[in-house]
């Protein structure tokens, strides 16, 4: 659609331009100042330069977090979007069953946080829940709160119950923007149902997958509060992910230096990484379009 | 046919057995879920839910959730409406650039922004009320919210806004009587990620309040007393939380797939 070039414009994104200046700016701001300075408490502060930064970067701590998060993040990508994109082609295209297997998809998805961890963490334990239950008995030797590799195990498959259903509703949407001529000329040249996905299906879904890697890469980079609740970082450091290490560090010890420069690296990284993404999957797309 | 039932039905088994047992359990005494396991409750009680409904120190917790997801969710509407229209209908000056300077709040991770809100809200003596949380939420629910309606209006023809001037509707009438109703599903779809965003977000709106404002998941941590955690009332409680988003994703139902695509499909 042609849009016309109107300056004034402005006025009408003026509000949300103020609101989100006020509530992401300010803020910034603040934390851009507590990584640059030191205090000995009195609100004295002085001029450290890029000291908290350094310190940080050459971190042991900083580094294994960071590294448990990428690989974190990995696992959940290569399960979720896989698994998200195989059962949206399940999925019927019409009929009463459509609507109920949607909102029922869609339910994990609106559970708090928090509930959500203290679901698994129930559901796993091994008196009282039957995840737990069921394993102990088929004798498998299993403990979220002691073997860092269940921790893992229970932080990935709640992560997978609570979010595959995100790429699930935005492939299925994808999908059935498909016109129904496409499938019939597909079937008149006799194409396999691998070729009809590979050709048909997955071109038409690359928008949709482009929001869904980018949501799902992101929130999992952020994620705090399931493992939190879960297995509270532990067992020892095994679970603690960016964010858990970073609240730790900010509310529980109050090192606003460290905290804040901290801060800034994360939400870099996290930019440079979905941008990073988002310049990968949309060069794609223009060349498809092109050829 | 029948391979696609079987794939489907383990998936909804999946998502479905750990909420059955949280419901299982919520039925159940304390004392029951303790001393023995078993798959359904024996003597199905109420009690739990009882002790939720009676307490004020419990209840307040839904009222305050309630209140600071319905403020979030007026405000983020209210300023997400105008700007999305801009972005769908005019260019501007550095319009791409804030389009994407709002998504990148989106981005970033709520533990950046905890101790600068604590600070923030303190110093403005908003600390512990409704409108602080509400307003910190508004971070990420308004670019999220102006993407999605930026989505559902350039899906409008412009020959619309265009016939509307020449018959000689003011800008506000226009928006108010003739556009708004045509994107009724994109508002309804941008109000429910709103609610939903706002509803399941924990750690800014427990930093955010202490007493007067303490959202319903802060209030769960309570369920620790001196004899243990009442696994019980922390499971009702657990249920009684998944109730308003099973009932507000049943009214968007059927714009739930293209809404979870952020309205460009």
């Amino acid at each position: 659609m042609q849009k016309k070039l109107n300056q004034k414009a402005w006025f009408l994104v003026l509000p949300v331009f103020l609101l989100v200046a006020f509530s992401a700016i300010i803020p910034l701001m603040t934390v851009v100042n507590y990584s640059v300075q030191d205090s000995f408490g009195n609100n004295e502060f002085f001029w450290v330069g890029a000291e908290w930064f350094s310190e940080i970067l050459n971190s042991e701590r900083f580094h294994s977090a960071l590294g448990r998060q990428l690989l974190f993040s990995a696992i959940i990508l290569l399960i979720e979007i896989p698994l998200g994109i195989f059962i949206a082609l399940k999925i019927p295209k019409q009929g009463w069953a459509v609507s109920l297997c949607l909102v029922l998809m869609a339910l994990p998805l609106l559970i708090p946080w928090n509930v959500v961890g203290t679901i698994w963490q129930i559901f796993a334990r091994e008196d009282i829940g039957l995840l737990g239950y069921v394993l102990a008995a088929l004798d498998v030797d299993y403990n979220y709160t002691q073997n860092s590799t269940d921790a893992w195990i229970t932080i990935i498959i709640m992560d997978v119950w609570h979010w595959t259903s995100l790429v699930v509703l935005l492939c299925y949407a994808g999908l059935s923007s498909i016109p129904d001529a496409y499938y019939q000329a597909a079937k008149i040249d006799g194409a396999s149902r691998w070729a009809t996905f590979r050709y048909i299906q997955l071109p038409k879904l690359k928008r949709v997958l482009l929001i869904a890697v980018l949501l799902r890469f992101m929130d999992s980079f952020m994620i705090y509060t399931e493992p939190f609740v879960v297995t509270g970082g532990g067992p020892g450091n095994a679970t603690t992910f960016l964010s858990i290490d970073l609240v730790k560090m900010a509310i529980g010890q109050f090192d606003l230096g460290p905290a804040a420069a901290f801060s800034l690296i994360y939400f870099l990284i996290v930019l440079l990484l979905s941008w990073v993404f988002y310049t990968i999957m949309t060069a794609n797309e223009g060349k498809t379009n092109q050829s | 046919m029948k391979n696609i039932r079987l794939t489907l039905v383990f998936y909804i088994a999946f998502l479905m057995i750990p909420l059955y047992w949280l419901f299982n359990m919520s039925l159940k005494t304390n004392t029951e879920i303790l001393s023995g396991f078993s798959l359904w409750p024996t003597n199905p009680t109420l009690d739990n839910y009882i002790t939720i409904f009676s307490d004020a120190g419990w209840y307040m917790g839904y009222v305050n959730s309630t209140i600071y997801v319905g403020l979030n969710t007026i405000i983020s509407l209210a300023v997400a409406l105008p700007a999305a229209y801009a972005f769908s209908r005019y260019r501007f000056m550095g319009d791409k650039h804030l389009f994407f300077w709002l998504l990148s709040n989106r981005m970033a991770p709520p533990a950046v922004f905890v101790l600068p809100f604590f600070q923030l809200y303190s110093s403005i003596g908003l600390f512990d009320t409704h409108i602080a949380v509400a307003l910190a939420h508004c971070l990420f629910n308004v670019p999220l919210a102006v993407w999605i309606l930026e989505g559902f209006m350039s899906g409008i023809p412009k020959e619309i806004d265009e016939t509307a001037q020449i018959d000689g509707y003011s800008f506000g009438a226009f928006f108010l009587r003739i556009f708004m109703p045509l994107i009724k599903s994109g508002i309804g779809v941008a109000a429910f990620f709103c609610f939903m965003f706002s509803w399941v977000e924990l750690l800014i709106a427990r930093t955010l309040t202490s007493v007067d404002a303490k959202p319903i998941a802060a209030v769960m941590t309570r369920t620790v007393s001196a004899s243990g955690l009442d696994w019980g009332v922390l499971a009702a409680a657990g249920v009684l939380t998944i109730i308003p988003g099973a009932i507000v994703i049943w009214f968007v139902r059927n714009h739930i797939a293209k809404g979870f695509a952020l309205g460009r499909v």
